[in-house]
Formats: C-alpha cells, sequence, structure tokens
C-alpha cells in the first residue's frame, strides 16, 4: 500500500475545488464578513466556559482547569462517505471484540500463529486475572473509539481505543453550541442528529447487564473524581443517562455483589461504566496503593454479579503493535477483507523493520506501543538533531517498545482565526456502541484538530482542539 | 441517592448562604463604623463582625491589624481564611462540581458564573475602593440570589432539594444565631434609654444584616425596640431569617426525608423538639431565662442536628 503523499483538504482536496459536501459552507463564508465570525468565536468561549466544559492539564500548575479550543467550522462529511466508513468501524469493533474473548479464551489467534504469543502475554495491557473465563454477554468493548485519519487515499485506522475512549461529550456539546450560533447553517444543511447517543448508551449498558440482574439494571459511572482530567465528561454523561455518578468510596462488595452507599442503605450495582484504569479498579487485585477503586470489585466481576464496561484487560487491544495485527483479525475471525485498513507501521521488535526506521527516522514518526495522549512520540520532520539521536538510542535499546508510520499527509480542514480561515490537520474519532445484540456508530464523531500551524498533534493534552462534525444527508451532484 | 451527593448538596447549601450573610454583615458594619463615635460607631464594630463570623479566633492567628480593611479583607478575599466569602464560593463550586449531575443547569451556571466572575475580580483587585467592596458584596448576594432561585424553580422535589434546603435553613439559623449572641447585649431591655439614640444604629445595623429593617416596620409598626428586636429575629414566624422560621423548614423538609426514608430519626425529633421550643415561647419568658443563654443553647441544639443529619443520612 503506498500512502498518496498530495496533502488533502476537507474542503477543497488536492486540486482547490470546492468539494460538492462544503460548497453551502463556502458560499456562506463568502457572503459571511470576519467580524462576524470573530464575534462567534468569542460567544463560543463564552459559552463553554460558562457551561464548564473543561478540563484538567496534568503538570501545569497555574490553571487546572482549561478550555479545549473550539473551532466554530464544521467538519463535514457525505453521507455516503460515512456509510462506508460505518461499514468499515462496525466491521473493526465487531473483531476487536472477538479478538478479546479468544485471547482471554481458548486462544485460537495465537495458536494459528497470525499473532505471536508473546506480544499478548507480555503486554502490560493483558490481565492474566481475566484468562479462562467469559464476562456477562460476551462483550469486552462496549464503547470503542477508533481514531480515523483522511489522506488523499481515503480512511484509515490510526488507533483503536478499547480502554476507556473519551472525547464524547464534546462531540455532544460541540453540536448544541454551534445549534445556539449558526442556526442558519443548520437550515441550510441537512445535519445527521447525534443527540440521541445517550440513549443508545444506555441501552448498550442495560444490554450487557449480567444474567443475574433485575429487570431495571442498576447503572453507574465509575469516575475517579473531580481531579481527574476527564471529569467533566463524567459527570456530563452520568447526567445524560440518569445514572448515579460514583467514586470508588460509594462502592463496596459485600458476598461478591457490588453495592452503592445511599441516603437509604445499599443498594446494589449491576453495571459499572468505568471511567478509570484497570489498574486503579480494586487494590485487593491490582494496585495496593489505590484509593480510587473498590475493594473486591474483581471477585464480584468474576463471580458473574457486575458487568464491567469496559472490560477490565480489554487495553491490550490498545496497543500499537497489537494494532498492526487488527486487519488480520478482521479476517481470522469474520472471513472478511477489512473495509478500514490500518496505517502502514513498522514493528520495531522485528529487525528488519527496525533497520528501516533507523535508517529513516528524520521522515518517520515515532510511538510508544503503550503510549497515549500524544506523550512519548517522535515526529521525525518535525524533531532537532538531538532529539532523533536521543530516540535512535532509545530504538536501539528497547525495540519492542516502538513502532513507526510515515508522517502521514494527514487531511486539513478549515478553521477560523483571526486573519480569516486557514487549514490546520484533523483527525476523527467515531465511537461505536457494541451491546449485548446491537452495534451502532453515531453519525459523525469527535473531530480533533491542531490549532497550530503544520502541527500534526491534536491530542486535546497537547493544545489540540476540536469541531464539530456534520454528516449532511444533500450532496449536490458534482458539477 | 448516594451518600456522597447528600452530603455535597447539604454543604454547598450551607457556604452559599454564608457567604450571602457574610456579605450582608459586612455591609451593614461598614454603614455603621462610618457613623460618628457619638451614634454608635466604633472600632470595637468590627472585632463584633469577626465573632459573628466565626473568625475571630482565626484572625488574630493571622496577627493582622484589628482595623477595617484588614478585617474586610479577611471576611471577604482572604485565602488563608477558610471561610472567607472567596473561599465559601470556591467551596461551594467545589461541591457543586462534585455532584454536576444533582444540580440544574440553572443552578450550576449560577455557582459556575459567581465564580469564574470572582477570579476575574480577583485578579482586578488593584483598585480596593469602597465602590469596588460595594460591588463586590452587591454580586455575593446576587450569586446567591441566582442559585437559590435556581434551586427554588428548577429542581425536582426529591432528596436532592431537601438536603440542600435542610443545610441552607441549619446554616441560616446558624447565622442568625450568631449574630445575636454577639449583639445580645444590645438587646437587652433595659438598654433602653428614653431618648437615647446611642444603640439605635447598632439595632438597625444588626436588622440590616439580616435583611430585616424595612420588614421590622412592616411588622411592628413602631419605632424600634431591642427587644421587638430579638422578638423578630428568634420568634417571629413570618421573618425568613428569625430562628422560627428556619425550623418550620428544617422540620419540614427533615419529614419530607422521613418519608421517602421511611423512617424517623434522631434528627427529626431532635429539630421538632427545638422547633417545639421555640413555638412556644414568647419573647418575655425568653428574656426572663436569659437570652444570652437562650441563644448559647440554640448554637449548640443547632450544630448537634447537624451532627445528627450527618449520622443518620451520610453514613
Amino acid at each position: 500500500m503506498e500512502l498518496n503523499g498530495a496533502q488533502f483538504d476537507e474542503m477543497s482536496g488536492t486540486t482547490g475545488a470546492t468539494r460538492p459536501p462544503y460548497e453551502k459552507l463556502a458560499q456562506w463564508l463568502a457572503n459571511t464578513p470576519l467580524d462576524f465570525l470573530s464575534s462567534r468565536r468569542a460567544q463560543a468561549e463564552l459559552l463553554f466556559r460558562r457551561i464548564g466544559i473543561t478540563f484538567a492539564v496534568y503538570g501545569t500548575h497555574e490553571s487546572t482547569e482549561r478550555l479545549i479550543p473550539f473551532d466554530i467550522l464544521p467538519r463535514i462529511i457525505a453521507r455516503a462517505e460515512w456509510i462506508q466508513l460505518e461499514k468499515g468501524l462496525i466491521q473493526r469493533v465487531r473483531a476487536l471484540n472477538l479478538f478479546l474473548a479468544d485471547l482471554y479464551g481458548a486462544g485460537e489467534i495465537l495458536k494459528a500463529g497470525v499473532v505471536p504469543s508473546e506480544l499478548v502475554y507480555r503486554n502490560p495491557g493483558f490481565r492474566p486475572e481475566m484468562a479462562g473465563w467469559r464476562v456477562p454477554h460476551n462483550v469486552y468493548v462496549q464503547i470503542a473509539g477508533i481514531d480515523i485519519v483522511r489522506t488523499a487515499d481515503g480512511f484509515y485506522v490510526l488507533e483503536d481505543n478499547a480502554r476507556t475512549p473519551s472525547g464524547v461529550s464534546y462531540m455532544l456539546e460541540n453540536r448544541e453550541v454551534m445549534m445556539r450560533l449558526f442556526p442558519d447553517l443548520f437550515a441550510m444543511h441537512k445535519v445527521a442528529p447525534i443527540e440521541n447517543y445517550p440513549d443508545i448508551l444506555l441501552a448498550t449498558l442495560r444490554s450487557v447487564a449480567p444474567p443475574s440482574a433485575s429487570q431495571d439494571p442498576e447503572i453507574v459511572l465509575l469516575t475517579p473524581g473531580q481531579y481527574n482530567s476527564a471529569f467533566y465528561e463524567h459527570s456530563f454523561l452520568a447526567d445524560k443517562l440518569g445514572v448515579q455518578l460514583v467514586e470508588g468510596r460509594d462502592l463496596f462488595v459485600r458476598d461478591d455483589m457490588v453495592y452503592m452507599r445511599t441516603t437509604k442503605g445499599p443498594k446494589r450495582v449491576d453495571v459499572i461504566y468505568r471511567r478509570i484504569d484497570d489498574e486503579f479498579l480494586d487494590p485487593l487485585a491490582f494496585r495496593p496503593d489505590s484509593a480510587l477503586g473498590v475493594a473486591g470489585l474483581m471477585g464480584a466481576y468474576n463471580a458473574g454479579n457486575v458487568t464491567l464496561a469496559n472490560a477490565v484487560g480489554a487495553g491490550v487491544a490498545d496497543d500499537k503493535a497489537i494494532y498492526t495485527y487488527i486487519p488480520d483479525a478482521v479476517r481470522f475471525y469474520l472471513g472478511e477483507e477489512p473495509l478500514l485498513q490500518n496505517v502502514p507501521t513498522w514493528r520495531c521488535r522485528e529487525k528488519d523493520a527496525l533497520a528501516y526506521v533507523l535508517d529513516h527516522l528524520p521522515e518517520l514518526v515515532v510511538k510508544e506501543v503503550n503510549g497515549s495522549g500524544g506523550y512519548g512520540m517522535l515526529v521525525g520532520p518535525h524533531a532537532t538533531r538531538a532529539e532523533l539521536d536521543e530516540f535512535s538510542k532509545k530504538l536501539a535499546e528497547r525495540p519492542d517498545n516502538f513502532i513507526a508510520q510515515p508522517t502521514l499527509a494527514l487531511s486539513t480542514c478549515p478553521i477560523s482565526v483571526a486573519e480569516g480561515i486557514a487549514p490546520r490537520h484533523v483527525d476523527l474519532r467515531p465511537f461505536v456502541l457494541q451491546g449485548a445484540k446491537d452495534i451502532c456508530v453515531v453519525p459523525g464523531g469527535l473531530t480533533r484538530v491542531a490549532m497550530t500551524e503544520k502541527s500534526l498533534i491534536v491530542n486535546s493534552s497537547q493544545g489540540g482542539g476540536t469541531k464539530d462534525t456534520w454528516v449532511i444527508d444533500d450532496v449536490p451532484a458534482k458539477a | 441517592m448516594l451518600s456522597r451527593t447528600a452530603d455535597n448538596l447539604y454543604w454547598l447549601a450551607r457556604y452559599m448562604e454564608r457567604a450571602d450573610f457574610l456579605a450582608r454583615v459586612i455591609q451593614a458594619s461598614r454603614r455603621l463604623a462610618a457613623l460618628p463615635k457619638a451614634y454608635g460607631g466604633a472600632d470595637s464594630e468590627w472585632e463584633s463582625v469577626l465573632l459573628s463570623a466565626g473568625s475571630a479566633t482565626a484572625f488574630k492567628q493571622t496577627n493582622r491589624p484589628l482595623d477595617e480593611a484588614h478585617v474586610i479583607e479577611f471576611l471577604a478575599f482572604a485565602p488563608d481564611n477558610p471561610g472567607s466569602i472567596r473561599n465559601c464560593i470556591e467551596l461551594a463550586r467545589t461541591n457543586a462540581r462534585a455532584v454536576r449531575t444533582a444540580l440544574t443547569t440553572d443552578m450550576w451556571e449560577a455557582i459556575n458564573g459567581g465564580y469564574l466572575e470572582m477570579q476575574a475580580i480577583e485578579r482586578a483587585r488593584g483598585a480596593k475602593t469602597g465602590e469596588d467592596l460595594t460591588r463586590f458584596l452587591d454580586f455575593v448576594k446576587q450569586v446567591s440570589l441566582v442559585y437559590d432561585g435556581g434551586a427554588y424553580r428548577t429542581m425536582l422535589r426529591d432528596d436532592a432539594y431537601w438536603f440542600s434546603r435542610v443545610g441552607l435553613f441549619i446554616e441560616r439559623a446558624d447565622n442568625t444565631a450568631r449574630l445575636l449572641d454577639v449583639k445580645y447585649q444590645l438587646l437587652l431591655p433595659e438598654k433602653e434609654v428614653v431618648g437615647g439614640t446611642l444603640d439605635y444604629f447598632q439595632w438597625t445595623a444588626i436588622l440590616r444584616a439580616v435583611s430585616a429593617h424595612t420588614a421590622y416596620h412592616w411588622v411592628y409598626r413602631q419605632s424600634l425596640k431591642p427587644w421587638l428586636v430579638a422578638d423578630l429575629l428568634i420568634l417571629r414566624p413570618e421573618m425568613p431569617r428569625s430562628l422560627t422560621s428556619c425550623y418550620e423548614s428544617v422540620v419540614r423538609y427533615l419529614d419530607r426525608l422521613a418519608t421517602t426514608h421511611g423512617r424517623q430519626g434522631q434528627a427529626q425529633r431532635h429539630a421538632r423538639a427545638t422547633y417545639g421550643n421555640l413555638e412556644n415561647m414568647s419573647i418575655e419568658t425568653l428574656f426572663q431565662g436569659g437570652l444570652h443563654e437562650f441563644i448559647g443553647r440554640f448554637i449548640r441544639d443547632n450544630a448537634q442536628l447537624g451532627t445528627l443529619v450527618s449520622e443518620q443520612y451520610l453514613f
């Protein structure tokens, strides 16, 4: 597979001519004075601040709560493009679930030699505690966030997030703010709604309740607390779902059942939508110093009395070396060709690949296999000589720990800046919900944008911003 | 509901109420302190403000000089005073943020908006004019009014609402009682000097601190009498900050909680006893038994109710 080096812009393609989904927006922009846009930018900022959509940044001293920069121009996807993408996403998440069930079950894919066993068993994301027993309804990843990038050749999967993907609250709030700011634009486009996401999420969580739960299962959202970077999202989702937002200290386990402490006494809990990492869930099973979790939770989980979403151990699928095998997993479990391709990736653990990577370091992006949030990565073309040397050393020492990818010509999308509009790199995180039976994606997802010119890093922890993402119906015929 | 949520709501309400009370006390005292000595203006006024705010010991420990500027700074803005208005608003917001899901959008926006505004005021506090202070105190009252109105107009009438109301009225009763405790000597009947004006402005300052200055005249239709000021603040059920009125509400909301929780407990019994005591009291008997003793007992009873509520519901 060859990646086309040409720069693709969501609005003007590779040629500079406005692409059909953006025609109305382009017209509207041409007739809209700059100061109107800047007044809307200011209003958007005010709205976000008032609603309190903030996130905490670790390690910065002065302000612990920051706004994620928001850009007021939508990113637009035509329905036809979306339908293709959606099929690929559903296929991939089905495969991810089968893959995890297999890894913690019979291990067929390892026996068949498709995925090297040591890659799985030595992986810090792999939870031996989970091996050999089934989770309720055999669903491991109820909520998946699949990071997609677009190039001139189409959509590619950059990363799978099967652990605890975040960002969906921004997707929902971005839309609300946009509808308040630009009613005219919405009237001009037929934008597929996303507001039913919480309903689908609730249905998904209800469907995976353990068989022993009552008809009306008690669902809670488990947060590490208000100092966590994503606390806003946790409270937002709990509110929209109409479920209790609990911390570890609100729960306790007795006789392998999970209860929450209420003013009326203990109340049984059936499904925990947990936004806490595996190792903090239960001090008895994992980190004994964790005060965030619930002692005995793993016992209750093992006994089949509570469902955790996502399952413990799902994070092994997020590993960037394992990622390279997911297309093979699609073929292995579903007998289908993957509809969504991976970005070509060199596994540095393989000798030839490592040699190639070391030779071409200035052209490549190198990532830690367990890294997330844009930390611990090297963007070759933007790195200094010293950084390159340092990374070569790290690579030679622990090749297992890294993968490398070509510096993608990530698509750009126009954003509104003081001088007018300017292109910035974007990616897309659609959210896929897998219930006991149904699997569903709300149209669009969260578009993340690198607010700095030329930057390729879209992570909010590194100054990235977001945009509203529209899947629109009526694409005018190509002129 | 979650015990922790109930706890947060209860304290959230208390902090908002306390911020409002502090703003009113500071405003009333500024008026009083600005008067010539012959009319009751005295430097000791600021000490009594500290006492009624419950911050006198904390203030002494910081070695600040006891004067108007320092007391106001300590009560309004000082980050090192756990009970300053600034910290009340910040703590209220911390509690609110932890229980976002139990608040309505209006309530959250009132608190969060107020908190952000307060940060802007803090940053811009280069000019510490009296005008700035007035604006700040008005703003604090505004925030608690909008918050309270938001709660009243938009919250579901369920245990979340009742817990926050219980917190509000326990705090309000505590504030009124502490104000009376500091000023009780001024309210003793023998203090009345025929035609004397010395204490007149002190009495009005007390009334202003609980925003009852106009209400007094509507209720009694006569000039200020110290025992009537005491009557108004302790016993009159129609005065929303009187102890009787606060306890009427405390009892009502605790009863609601008892109904949904299917059990009357210590907290309900204790509140009803305190309320019964207030209801059957006349201002004459109260003075006979000693105003100071009465208020001291009330403050202890009220604090005990707080403990009983925690024991019964907050596990």
